[in-house]
């Protein structure tokens, strides 16, 4: 029996999702007559290692999704509290600064300069008056407009006036590269495309509802930085979040220790377009945070020599959930795992690596035991964590199979082969989705 | 000045000690190397110096190190690898009946099978170190690292 590519919902009372869904099937078909790829039943179920591989791909990736219809994460409001704070930071390999203004608001330009085009920030954070390029020593506000330009009109020597820049140049034609930038909850998002649809339109309401659970407008305190470099293409990241197949079996450790247990309750979601989502999962037994040492589904004796690993404490603005992992397609994911919280920026370099940098933060109304609280259950987390090392460790080894046979391909059939949202985790149905996406902006 | 050569000599020991341990994979000799009451922690200089409490690793007590080296051997999935590490001399900053305080340098070479040998993480040691009965043994180590960026992963401690 041939089976053909149908994006049906599972769950079927979203009547508008399901015209979505139908309408990027659609598109998915149409464009499949001259993808250069192999999609088996013109589907996302398998997907060719070429995606991994190729790096002409990539760069049409940087720009249909980096580059253009995009916002793409850039950091934290609390990173740049003050007038004249600024960070240093990337929009998927093109170096940005944001910075915080004068009035209080927040900028993103871009880091080469409008006269020789030197990437002139290099300083990751600092506080500045304003951007000097050292090299003509071109000034420029906080804002990314051009101020000074030395020896504009020239130099006068014996009368004469020598050089100086034509009549016509104008400080307002020669800014900064600047890109739109969008807030929200203390969140700083920018896209180098001006045309472009609301960061809220972009999310989409079902994912802007977690979104909004863990920024709800709360001061942000930053904790710190972790940063790595993993030998995969980015998408493997976001491929790696929207995996439920994988924890249980890869991160022994939550296993071990009670944090992942079959009969947990769950959810996926996905926004109208299936490019961001969420995996939301509750703990059965949230409320006895000194009983997860000793809950286990794997090993009954197993238990942590120090179980303030684990000193869960449930917290109001979870409303529920005890574990939401959100990817907005295609910069960032958004960590909450029990009480410890963070973003993780991905940043690629070329086809098969990216940088991954985490913020962990907290909230201003968190007591020093909190932050403790916070800071502990980080070591789960992270290059090192007890659950995220393995993490880069099979993204690497999966780039390195898929360089050695490119004209394969990956399944991801758990679950079917079709895309919709579910209530439960034994599915690929989330990745499926995101190709569906990019299959259809790829036209591939 | 025989007492300074003597407690140089002391750390540096401990200091070989620690290194061997680690470079040999052996975990149990790498959490015999503290004391109960002890900290042990991973954290990028960047953090360090800002003043931002995370770590890459943080751990509070020996219990702590034994749940790691558990999960170095029972659970943490990674690409084998061997570690070695060159530590400087220490510069010892004080010493009381309590406690030296001390800082070394140093560098991880991490080779990984069928790879050349590559400088995988770079920064110093600040240590305090307590006399026990059965030696010396750290109170407490930090290593604070330059490597702006970790290549993938950190599995064995540092
Ligand atoms: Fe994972």
């Amino acid at each position: 029996m041939v089976q053909t590519f149908d994006v049906r919902l599972c769950n079927e009372t979203h009547g508008d999702y399901a015209m979505n869904a139908i309408e990027t099937a659609a598109a998915v078909k149409l464009s499949a007559k001259e993808s250069s790829l192999n999609w088996y039943e013109n589907g996302t179920s398998r997907i060719p290692f070429q995606v991994y591989t190729d790096a002409q791909l990539h760069q049409r990736e940087l720009e249909a999704f980096f580059y253009k219809s995009h916002w793409c994460y850039i950091g934290l409001e609390a990173e740049i509290p003050n007038v004249g704070d600024f960070k240093r930071t990337a929009v998927g390999e093109r170096s940005v600064v944001m910075s915080r203004d004068a009035d209080g608001k927040v900028n993103v330009f871009e880091n080469v300069c409008a006269h020789r085009g030197m990437q002139f920030c290099r300083e990751r954070h600092g506080n500045r008056k304003e951007f000097v390029c050292p090299y003509h020593q071109w000034s420029y506000t906080l804002k990314g407009d051009l101020q000074g330009v030395p020896f504009r009109r020239g130099v006068k020597q014996d009368g004469k006036v020598n050089g100086g820049m034509p009549a016509d140049f104008k400080t307002e034609d020669n800014g900064l590269n600047k890109l739109r930038v969008a807030t929200r909850g203390g969140v700083v998002f920018a896209t180098f495309d001006h045309a472009m649809e609301s960061f809220e339109d972009f999310v989409g309401e079902t994912v802007l509802a977690y979104f909004d659970r863990m920024f709800d407008g709360r001061t942000l305190k930053i904790l710190g930085y972790n940063r790595q470099r993993i030998p995969g293409n980015w998408k493997l990241m976001q491929e790696n979040i929207k995996d439920p197949y994988h924890p249980g079996l890869l991160h022994t450790w939550f296993v071990t220790f009670g944090l992942w247990r079959a009969d947990n309750k769950s959810e996926l979601k996905m926004d109208k377009h299936f490019r961001h989502a969420a995996m939301i999962s509750t703990r059965g037994n949230a409320q006895a945070a000194n009983e997860v040492s000793k809950v286990s589904s794997f090993k009954e004796t197993m238990k942590l020599h120090d179980a303030r690993f684990l000193d869960i404490v449930p917290e109001a603005w979870w409303n529920g959930p005890t574990a939401v992992m959100t990817t907005l397609f295609p910069s960032v994911i958004l960590q909450q795992q029990v009480n410890s919280v963070s973003t993780r920026h991905i940043q690629p370099r070329g086809n098969g690596e990216f940088d991954f940098v985490w913020t962990h933060f907290g909230y201003e109304d968190d007591t020093p035991e909190m932050t403790e609280r916070r800071l502990r259950q980080s070591n789960l987390f992270g290059p090192a964590g007890f659950v995220s090392a393995d993490d880069g460790e099979v993204i690497e080894l999966s780039q390195k199979g898929f360089e050695q046979k490119p004209s394969h391909r990956a399944l991801a059939e758990l679950g079917g082969r079709d895309v919709g949202d579910t209530d439960h985790m034994v599915t690929e149905t989330l990745i499926r989705g995101m190709y569906a996406y990019w299959r259809k902006v790829m036209n591939e | 000045m025989s007492k300074h050569i003597e407690t140089h000599f002391a750390v540096t020991q401990l200091h070989a000690r620690y290194a061997s341990a680690v470079d040999a994979n052996d975990w149990d000799a790498w959490v015999d190397c503290f004391i109960d009451d002890c900290v042990y922690r991973i954290q990028p200089r960047e953090n360090f110096e800002r003043g931002f409490p995370l770590a890459t690793l943080s751990f509070e007590s020996k219990g702590m190190l034994r749940d790691r080296a558990y999960g170095i051997k029972e659970t943490l999935f990674h690409d084998p690898y061997y570690q070695r590490h060159i530590v400087g001399a220490p510069l010892i900053q004080s010493v009381t009946d309590e406690c030296i305080k001390c800082e070394a340098n140093y560098v991880v070479i991490r080779t990984k099978l069928s790879e050349l040998s590559t400088v995988y993480n770079a920064g110093r040691y600040i240590d305090e170190i307590v006399h026990t009965e059965a030696g010396l043994k750290l109170k407490s180590r930090q290593c604070i690292y330059d490597s702006e960026m970790i290549p993938n992963s950190i599995i064995y401690p540092i």
